[in-house]
């Protein structure tokens, strides 16, 4: 198979071996500070990510009953980092940047199921008007960035968010400019050239960014380990001088808590910081694939860490939620994406006369 | 003498607006410390720092991108092209973030950016140094495009340029920086969408731009001798054209040459054409005719170089053969 190369270095690994490398990483990596939670936080992140994943959830049905066109890739599986990250930053202040994966970016910072929702089925009512669609959601108002369809070229897009606020801080004295931006992307950008331009020129400048690695494992059906000669994404931060991190990226509460220490650094000028999700996606790359390479085994390791289902256990366990309380998220939750649903189906396509309406700026 | 040198009027033009809007940024390669390759930028740095006279890393696309991000984000940055060529590199960044991103992102966004730098064939440059972008940047939706020819166009339209709220790709003449010329006094722009009637003649429309504005100058002395009055048009705008100036002059020539430095296929004069063809169809005498560059990587040998782009006797001729005077 092809995580041969990785398995035969780590043959001492017991565990997570037939789930091969990426879960053997998972398995063996060393806990960092998790966040700290109370009722009011644990609540938060179980009802954002809860409405991540019932989101998700529906728009996979939608797609199948043939509402929903396109290119169409879920983020099911990977909530903890949309939860983790863009719950510790400050919305609609801070500034996020997202890949073609971007529904549950969105709706993390903030932006309503209803206008996510109608964006997906093209309508007038989306962020991003139905021009759009699903890989180019936006949001000026929740200082979404953007969610960009091609690799690696969101991370630039969002050092310029960041370059701005440093700008604004030391160009234009503005002292309270502390914005920070995060930029998401995958593992399969970090071959991709931008990667590593962007990261010296942050590093260089000292600029108030995080960028957010989802290691999901697959760049569509290619396999991390078969795309890269240092697997450890985290690592590359050194050749920098950038501070990196790697965190568990099924568990919300680590990925906020090397969040948080990311943003400390970035708001004291300190510069930006790589953090490396371990992650997974539960279904395939988009809904258009098959997911023929995946192996049964490596899906079961990764389904067994379900971040739900960790966020659950803990609030239960740590007494900060009965199970009673959160079945009542979920179905808040889930008429909320009910709602979203019924709002984008009886809302307007844009104005035919409209076509070419977004081209240019307005004149004041 | 007196004057201003072209690449002056453009440093005055992006001075003056710095000094004007404090939003207003430049960055790219060399143009700090260095003060750009052909000191567009000279002395910025020291004026206003580092920051806004941002030195970059040799990172085209991802500094193009950076400036994207910063517009959205409230900047108005300026980028320049240490050679227009180098933007290849940034291809994507322009095309799929400049340009589409405002209508993507249901006009959530606007890109106030300035693309600017030398383009055009130069001395011997080297095919990759003698490129002109504008032809395969034409088809990207959401993005302006202008060429400068003269210091007092130069000034005027980056002012303009700077102040517009959408991307404007702004081309300079590698061989026109040292042209001198007066300039008007005071804050002036020249509107970005609007052609320049250069001269007034009745026989025949020239269109053309940059540098070859000069070598169409040149050739209509020849045809003023010749006793051929030609109309000459700069086109300034290269997107969107300005053909209300056009169809104006042909409705009164007849006749149109197209004079361009870029490639004959997908070029400048193929759009332009084709416009004319669907508009002023019914005012044409003859076909309209374009005089393009050779569908070839630019040679470095001078002589080759030469016949590669257009020279002034080969305007001369073809509007007399158009004309029926002769060659």
């Amino acid at each position: 198979m092809s995580q041969g190369i990785a398995k035969a270095s780590n043959q001492s690994t017991t565990g997570a071996l037939d789930a091969g490398p990426h879960a053997e990483r998972l398995s063996n990596l060393l806990s960092a500070k998790r966040a700290n939670c109370n009722r009011e936080i644990g609540l938060d992140l179980f009802r954002d990510m809860t409405l991540g994943r019932r989101f998700e959830d529906k728009c996979a049905e939608m797609y199948y009953r043939g509402k929903m066109f396109g290119f169409v890739h879920l983020y099911n599986g990977q909530e903890a980092v949309s939860t983790g990250v863009i719950g510790a930053m400050k919305k609609k202040h801070d500034w996020f940047c997202s890949t073609y994966r971007d529904h549950v970016h969105a709706l993390s910072a903030g932006v309503p199921a209803r206008e996510v929702m109608s964006e997906l089925f093209g309508k007038e009512t989306g962020c991003s008007k139905g021009r759009g669609g699903s890989m180019h959601l936006f949001s000026k108002e929740h200082h979404l960035l953007g969610g960009y369809a091609f690799i690696g070229e969101g991370i630039p897009v969002a050092l310029g968010a960041a370059f701005t606020s440093r700008y604004k801080k030391d160009a234009l004295n503005d002292k309270s400019s502390d914005s920070v931006t995060a930029a998401f992307f995958g593992d399969g950008t970090c071959n991709n050239g931008q990667f590593f331009e962007c990261l010296n020129m942050a590093q260089l400048w000292k600029l108030p960014i995080i960028f957010v690695v989802e290691n999901n494992k697959w760049a569509i059906g290619m396999a991390h380990d078969r795309a890269t000669s240092d697997p450890e994404i985290w690592r590359k931060a050194q050749a920098f001088g950038m501070k990196g991190e790697e965190v568990d990226g099924m568990d919300v509460l680590a990925v906020r808590g090397a969040t948080e220490r990311a943003l400390q650094r970035a708001r004291s000028g300190e510069g930006p910081t790589l953090l490396e999700c371990l992650t997974y996606r539960f279904r395939g790359h988009s809904l258009a694939d098959p997911d023929e390479l995946r192996e049964e085994k490596e899906k079961e390791f990764w389904s067994k860490r379900d971040p739900l289902k960790k966020l659950e256990k803990d609030l239960i366990e740590s007494s900060l939620a009965t199970k009673e309380e959160l079945k009542a998220i979920e179905k808040e939750i889930d008429a909320e994406v009910i709602d979203s649903v019924e709002f984008a189906l009886s809302a307007p396509d844009p104005n035919p006369e409209e076509l070419n309406k977004y081209i240019w700026a307005e004149k004041d | 003498m007196a004057g201003t040198l072209l690449f002056n009027a453009l440093r005055e033009a992006i001075d003056e607006e710095m000094a004007k809007d404090s939003r207003v940024c430049v960055m790219g390669e060399d143009v700090g410390q260095y003060g750009g390759s052909y000191k567009v930028t000279k002395d910025l740095y020291e004026k206003y720092g580092e920051l806004r006279v941002l030195d970059t890393p040799i990172a085209e696309n991802s500094f193009t991108g950076m400036a994207v991000g910063a517009a959205m984000t409230g900047l108005r940055p300026i980028v320049e092209g240490m050679n227009m060529g180098f933007l290849l590199l940034a291809f994507n960044q322009i095309s799929n973030n400049m340009g589409m991103l405002r209508y993507t992102s249901g006009g959530n966004f606007t890109i106030p950016t300035v693309v600017r730098g030398p383009g055009g064939v130069g001395r011997q440059l080297g095919a990759e140094h003698s490129q002109r972008l504008e032809a395969y940047f034409h088809a990207v939706p959401g993005i302006k495009i202008v060429a400068c020819s003269t210091p007092t166009n130069a000034k005027g339209l980056m002012k303009a340029a700077i102040r517009d709220d959408n991307p404007v790709l702004f081309f300079e003449h590698v061989l026109l920086y040292n042209l001198n010329e007066e300039l008007p006094k005071g804050d002036y722009i020249c509107a970005l969408d609007q052609a320049d009637l250069v001269r007034k003649g009745k026989d025949i429309t020239i269109l053309t731009y940059s540098r070859m504005r000069h070598h169409c100058l040149k050739a209509i002395s020849q045809l003023e001798i010749d006793g051929i009055d030609a109309e000459l048009i700069d086109l300034i705008s290269l997107k969107p054209f300005d053909m209300e100036t056009i169809a104006k002059s042909i409705k009164k020539t007849h006749r149109v040459i197209i004079v361009e430095e870029c490639m004959k296929t997908g070029g400048i004069g193929a759009e332009l054409i084709s416009l004319i063809t669907e508009q002023c169809f019914d005012d044409l005498d003859s076909p309209p005719v374009r005089l393009s560059s050779q569908d070839i990587p630019t040679p470095y040998n001078g002589k080759l170089e030469n016949l590669t782009i257009i020279q002034p006797h080969q305007i001369v001729d073809t509007a007399k053969k158009i004309l029926n005077k002769g060659i």
